[in-house]
């Protein structure tokens, strides 16, 4: 129960064209269910390819990795991803995105309306049942990726694997869809797992912040336990010393230790 | 002849791109209304500038092919005037579909007969084409054993795959049916295979992702993702096809707009060729333009 998915000596090498190249090194992780945790550090420093290997796209050079005690070798609907830039097929609409998922997972047990009343539960979970038939291009950034997340509630998954899902929106885009996220989180108790390079993001959604220290061969440096109750407001936050704490070990770690390194002896 | 066949398809991407415009952009775009304007008027005022650039350069451009044409053969004996290639033409396309015999029938049938050819020709080269590209992109042990021969036999010209024909199939009208094939297939086989091997990662993970199965992953990903770069290679094999069919009917005879110039060749009937490379034009211009707004249908945008 305590440990709903581990990541046990998780090393990561990928052989490239200039040669190998050490991207995780020693990785020891575990995540309780229903926590929701942050990985954070400087880009380049492997938190991607981390969540991909608990995501099962891709495999550990060294290492293993469980998720509710089954080893995790290949991507399942059990633990969807909200990916960086939402891919949504631009050929589908809106619930046709949505409904891809729904079927693979539920299509052999319910039947087509059922289905379809999924997909649109999932949509009115993310606040988007209003565009249901529209296309990818014909909708803003910050809805593109709101139904990214609802096609990946829509499965029902144990664990939800974001990959800094709103990297690409503007400010208040993200902090509204950062409300929205833990409004739902609150409501699925999902485990999550989220990639992130903002510190506020960090702070205000998670249990616990992962630390990663700057590659190559990254690892883990610190771990924060974040302890705000739920549920949690931006703006009363901002003056809780607790927040303000917390933030500061974070920035304290990102730039005062581990300070990103541009390559000077490369 | 054939070397515009790796063209990119980014340029019909782009073509598509700008015809297919975002709705939700619309109301950032609405001019605010003055409130001192009276009773607004529904429509805006026709913006005739801009429909006259679009008429008359490409008008002038033609009086002026015609006016130099009129000019150099003023006094020119063989070679005909605008006026009489044109008095001829009224007549040839006033009964296009006579038939006097094997060698001497209406324009129409010509046209048709050489269609024929290339529809025959082109329609087995997108059945062999298209699902060897397929292939192709998606295990590159095929397609490290197939491009170097792609490389080596497509840039050979297309009157040199006519003797083999003629000798596998020992008469004329296969022999036109598989130069057709053969120049035809190669565009559709590299673009087929180039969109696979484009497919973004991010929806080959989704579906990994989403635990899609095989048949899902191709209808639903797989294909509506290549289906731009395959139409793109459907355009240029008809062009190269229709490039060849001329060429292949001149040497091969039969009915067919190819052998027709040749024909009225032999005859020193001149009007007839130049109507003939008009027609030829045409043709070749209606099958691109068709399938450019096939293309432009299923062409979708990046998001």
């Amino acid at each position: 129960m305590n440990n709903f998915i581990e990541v046990q000596h998780a090393d990561m090498v990928f052989s490239t064209r200039k040669g190998r190249f050490h991207a995780l090194r020693d990785i020891n992780l575990t995540v309780a269910k229903g926590e929701f945790v942050t990985l954070i550090g400087h880009s380049g420093c492997g938190k991607s390819t981390l969540l991909n290997l608990i995501a099962g796209l891709t495999t550990p050079t060294e290492g293993t990795l469980l998720c509710d005690n089954r080893e995790i070798a290949a991507p399942g609907p059990e633990r969807a991803v909200v990916f960086q830039n939402h891919s949504l097929l631009p050929w589908l609409t809106c619930i046709e995105n949505v409904q891809l998922a729904v079927e693979r997972v539920f299509g052999a047990k319910e039947s087509k309306a059922q289905l379809v009343a999924r997909a649109k539960a999932a949509l009115a979970l993310v606040g988007m049942d209003h565009a249901l038939t529209k296309r990818p291009h014909e909708i803003s950034g910050g809805m593109k990726q709101r139904v990214g997340i609802a096609r990946a509630l829509a499965m029902e998954p144990k664990v939800l694997l974001l990959d800094e899902p709103f990297g690409a929106l503007d400010a208040l885009t993200r902090a509204h869809l950062q409300d929205e996220l833990l409004k739902i989180v609150a409501r699925t108790q999902s485990t999550t797992v989220m990639v992130t390079h903002d510190v506020d993001e960090a702070v205000l959604l998670s249990d616990r912040i992962v630390m990663m220290t700057n590659g190559p061969a990254a690892t883990i440096g610190e771990i924060l336990t974040v302890e705000l109750e739920r549920p949690r407001n931006r703006v009363e936050l901002a003056e809780d010393s607790r927040y303000v704490h917390c933030r500061k070990e974070v920035l304290d770690f990102l730039y005062t230790r581990h300070g990103r390194i541009d390559k000077q002896a490369a | 002849m054939v070397s515009a066949v790796f063209h990119s398809p980014t340029q019909a991407m782009l073509d598509a791109k700008s015809a297919v415009k975002p709705v939700g952009a619309a109301p950032a775009e609405a001019k605010p209304v003055p409130p001192a304007a009276p009773a607004p008027s529904l429509k805006p005022p026709y913006d005739w500038p801009a429909l006259g650039m679009k008429v008359f350069p490409p008008l002038i451009g033609i009086a002026l092919l015609i006016g130099i044409w009129a000019l150099l053969t003023m006094k020119s004996t063989t070679f005909p005037t605008p006026a009489a290639t044109f008095a001829e033409a009224v007549k040839v396309f006033s009964d296009p579909f006579y038939s006097k015999g094997p060698n001497d029938q209406g324009i129409g049938w010509n046209i048709l007969f050489s269609l024929e050819r290339v529809a025959l020709g082109f329609g087995m080269a997108a059945l062999v084409g298209i699902p060897l590209g397929f292939m192709i992109g998606r295990f590159e042990v095929l397609s490290r054993m197939v491009s170097p021969l792609i490389s080596l036999l497509r840039p050979v010209s297309p009157l040199a795959w006519l003797p083999i024909g003629l000798l596998v199939f020992k008469a004329a009208n296969p022999a036109a049916i598989w130069t057709i094939f053969i120049c035809s297939i190669w565009p559709m086989i590299i673009n087929t295979a180039v969109g696979v091997q484009r497919v973004p990662a991010d929806y080959l993970n989704v579906a990994r992702v989403l635990n899609l199965s095989e048949w899902k992953v191709f209808t639903k990903i797989l294909f509506p993702a290549v289906l731009p770069y395959m139409l793109t290679g459907v355009r240029l094999s008809v062009s190269t096809a229709w490039l060849v069919i001329v060429a292949a009917e001149m040497l091969t005879g039969g009915v067919g707009i190819g052998f027709w110039v040749w024909d009225e060749w032999n005859n020193l009937n001149v009007q007839h060729i130049l109507i003939a490379i008009f027609v030829i034009g045409v043709v070749g211009l209606l099958l691109e333009q068709l399938l450019v707004s096939v293309a432009k249908r299923f062409t979708y945008d990046e998001v």
